[in-house]
């Protein structure tokens, strides 16, 4: 056993990459399970958001552009699901699985001429000197843009579920949107806005691991992080900064785990290989046993189709 | 991912069920554990089932399913296959062995073909590659490619094929490098690309500057060439990497005997048989070698592929000690395919232990 071969500092670094995609996945989720939508097509917005974005990246030389067909991408694939429940007020559990089906077959053809090929590359930000601070330099300021925009997207939602009063009507419409409709809130309208952010949100996370994480394109290749983004929400119990700490929780025990391993610690692999799942797991329980408030903390819309007449 | 495979799986079952007709040709089902967009294993299979519709043109119909999670969701698959009317479906990785049997005793009259397991019935024959004999070329190489002394090894599940392809990489790289250390990731999965590129990366900053994968994405391959590090193709060529980092590969060619186990379906001679070929049949090969590799260590290690080929020399000859230091092989000994086949045990200088 060398535990002197794991750098703390390379690991925690690593950590925040390994969890930026269900980051971006997990608050787009977020704010669509806040408006009342149960959108389970997390997984088929981020894999077409990854191809979409892969896709442009290389068409144009240039990743931010990428980034931008992804989440473009993610939007209109989410537009499709928002369409379907909202105005044809089919079942959204149902709908969204499809939406995964959906996005996994759409993404694998429209990937085919993109097997092999190596994206654009990415930088990380030039912070100059602050980059040279001992632990805290590369751990805050050697990363790409994308992390930041992340940290940046869940310290926005939060203000905007707390402070803002758009953010007051998407809580309401997602509380009782029968209650919202009767004080004249367009209930349908705030949904397709918070559906298309999901999607957004989940494109770019899609985007993120075939542009930066793994750097290549490969059919499938979000193997379940949309589930796990999903989890992670119930997780957070709907909230920005539990959405972050799952996250990097989830990232941080997976990349400790593969390091571990990498550096021969003693501990029996199959242990190590359960432990994201089974401390996501253990978490869930405290959590859920704190007096039954985060139990309670769920929408008490979600999932539920609105239409007007009702 | 289970969920949403199952779904896809049910989802395209039905769309099978639906096609079964023209009972005049032969139908022939394939199973796959990945996407046949994978670029390693399923690809290869996929490329096998097409080299099998190139052959026999219109008398074969073949259909296939990708990304089937091993265990019950693979059982419903090939249910639905057979009950579409496949005369002989191919289940293409280990985890589908059970499920293979279980669906084989409902269906006598359907020929199955499982990839490297070791159950057999009269209606199941079992093949595999000799990957090993790969593993023992590239080896070589990578003990010789190595600065660091530090190989890292990308392993997905704890089964016999995997162990022994550690076991016959370490062993070639050790002969030609006595300070090489490996150091074994389990993945635990045939394919997730971010969680291979994660463990090649973990692998790299521990200082691996040659990565060995026994999982089928490219994904480590595109850390590796951001880092620097060189890799190996795994099951297929992954010639897209090459020359750096990708600098040789362990090809998996499975399309003349998917050719001649549908011929043997159609001419009525088919047999349960167990076959496993190596390089010397042509099962396995070893992709390009790339000029990173100085010539001298490419013609070693093609003179290493060439003695295995011919037989002349086997990758498991002792003497050799597993890991406890106790004997295994003697002097001039070989291992033989059962001990081969059910090998659970690291040779004698790898550290760690094989998860149960």
């Amino acid at each position: 056993m060398d535990l002197s071969a794991i750098n703390p500092v390379i690991l925690i670094a690593s950590l925040m990459v390994a969890a930026t995609p269900i980051l971006l996945a997990a608050i787009g989720e977020l704010v669509v399970e806040k408006s009342g939508v149960l959108n389970l097509g997390v997984e088929g917005m981020m894999i077409t958001g990854a191809i979409c974005g892969f896709a442009v990246a290389v068409e144009t030389g240039n990743p931010w552009l990428g980034f931008l067909g992804a989440a473009l991408g993610g939007a209109v694939l989410s537009l499709l699901f928002g369409f379907l429940t909202q105005y044809l007020l089919s079942n959204q559990v149902a709908t969204g699985l499809a939406l995964t089906l959906f996005g996994l077959g759409l993404s694998a053809l429209l990937g085919q001429g993109y097997v092999g090929v190596t994206p654009p590359e990415i930088d990380a930000i030039g912070f100059g000197p602050l980059a040279d601070i001992p632990v805290i330099g590369p751990i805050l300021f050697e990363h790409d843009l994308m992390v930041y925009v992340s940290l940046a997207l869940i310290a926005g939602v939060w203000a905007f579920l707390k402070y803002s009063r758009a953010g007051l009507i998407l809580r309401a419409v997602g509380e009782s949107h029968d209650a919202a409709h009767a004080l004249g809130y367009k209930v349908v309208y705030v949904r397709m806005a918070a559906i298309a952010f999901g999607g957004a949100c989940a494109g770019l996370g899609g985007a993120y691991l075939s542009l930066i994480r793994v750097p290549q394109w490969t059919e499938g290749m979000t193997a379940g992080a949309g589930w796990i983004a999903l989890a992670i929400v119930v997780f957070a119990s709907w909230r920005p900064v539990g959405v972050l700490l799952g996250a990097y929780l989830f990232g941080g025990v997976t990349v400790l785990q593969l390091n571990l391993q990498a550096a021969g610690v003693a501990v029996p692999v199959e242990y190590l290989s359960m432990s994201p799942y089974l401390i996501t797991i253990l978490v869930l329980v405290i959590m859920s046993s704190g007096g039954g408030r985060a139990s309670l903390n769920a929408p008490a819309a979600l999932g539920k189709s609105f239409h007007a007449s009702n | 991912m289970r969920f949403s495979s199952m779904l896809t799986g049910a989802v395209l079952a039905i769309g099978l069920a639906g096609a079964a007709v023209a009972q005049d040709k032969t139908k022939v089902g394939f199973v796959y554990v990945g996407p046949v967009g994978d670029m390693g294993w399923t690809y290869e299979h996929d490329q096998g089932r097409l080299a099998v519709e190139a052959e026999y043109g219109d008398k074969v119909e073949t259909i296939y399913q990708e990304s089937v999670p091993e265990g019950a969701d693979s059982e419903r698959v090939m249910t639905q296959m057979a009950l579409s009317g496949a005369d002989i479906i191919f289940t293409t990785s280990f985890g589908y062995m059970d499920p293979t049997i279980n669906v084989a005793k409902k269906f006598p009259n359907v020929k199955f073909e499982h990839a490297t397991g070791y159950k057999r019935a009269p209606n199941v024959s079992t093949y595999s590659a000799r990957f090993y004999e790969g593993r023992a070329v590239i080896g070589t190489i990578a003990g010789r490619m190595t600065k660091t002394n530090k190989i890292g090894y990308i392993a997905s599940f704890p089964i016999p094929e995997v162990i022994r392809g550690i076991n016959a990489a370490y062993i070639h790289a050790k002969k030609v490098n006595p300070d090489v250390e490996f150091s074994v990731v389990w993945a635990y999965t045939w394919f997730d690309p971010a969680k291979e590129g994660d463990a090649a990366k973990a692998l790299i900053d521990q200082g691996a500057d040659v990565i060995m994968q026994h999982t089928d994405s490219t994904a480590p391959m595109a850390i590796a060439k951001d880092a620097g590090a060189l890799a190996f193709g795994q099951a297929s060529d992954m010639a897209a990497y090459g020359p750096n980092p990708r600098i040789s590969s362990i090809i998996d060619n499975w399309a003349p005997y998917y050719v001649a186990r549908v011929g043997a379906v159609m001419d009525g001679t088919w047999e349960s048989t167990d076959t496993w070929d190596g390089i010397g049949a042509g099962m396995v090969e070893i992709g390009e070698m790339s000029d990173l590799i100085p010539a001298d260590v490419q013609a070693e290690a093609q003179a290493l592929a060439d003695s295995i080929a011919s037989g002349e020399y086997q990758p498991f000859t002792g003497p050799l000690n597993k890991q406890d230091g106790s004997v295994w092989l003697a002097e001039g000994e070989t291992a033989d395919d059962g001990t081969l086949a059910g090998m659970n045990f690291y040779v004698e200088g790898l550290t760690g232990s094989v998860p149960n």
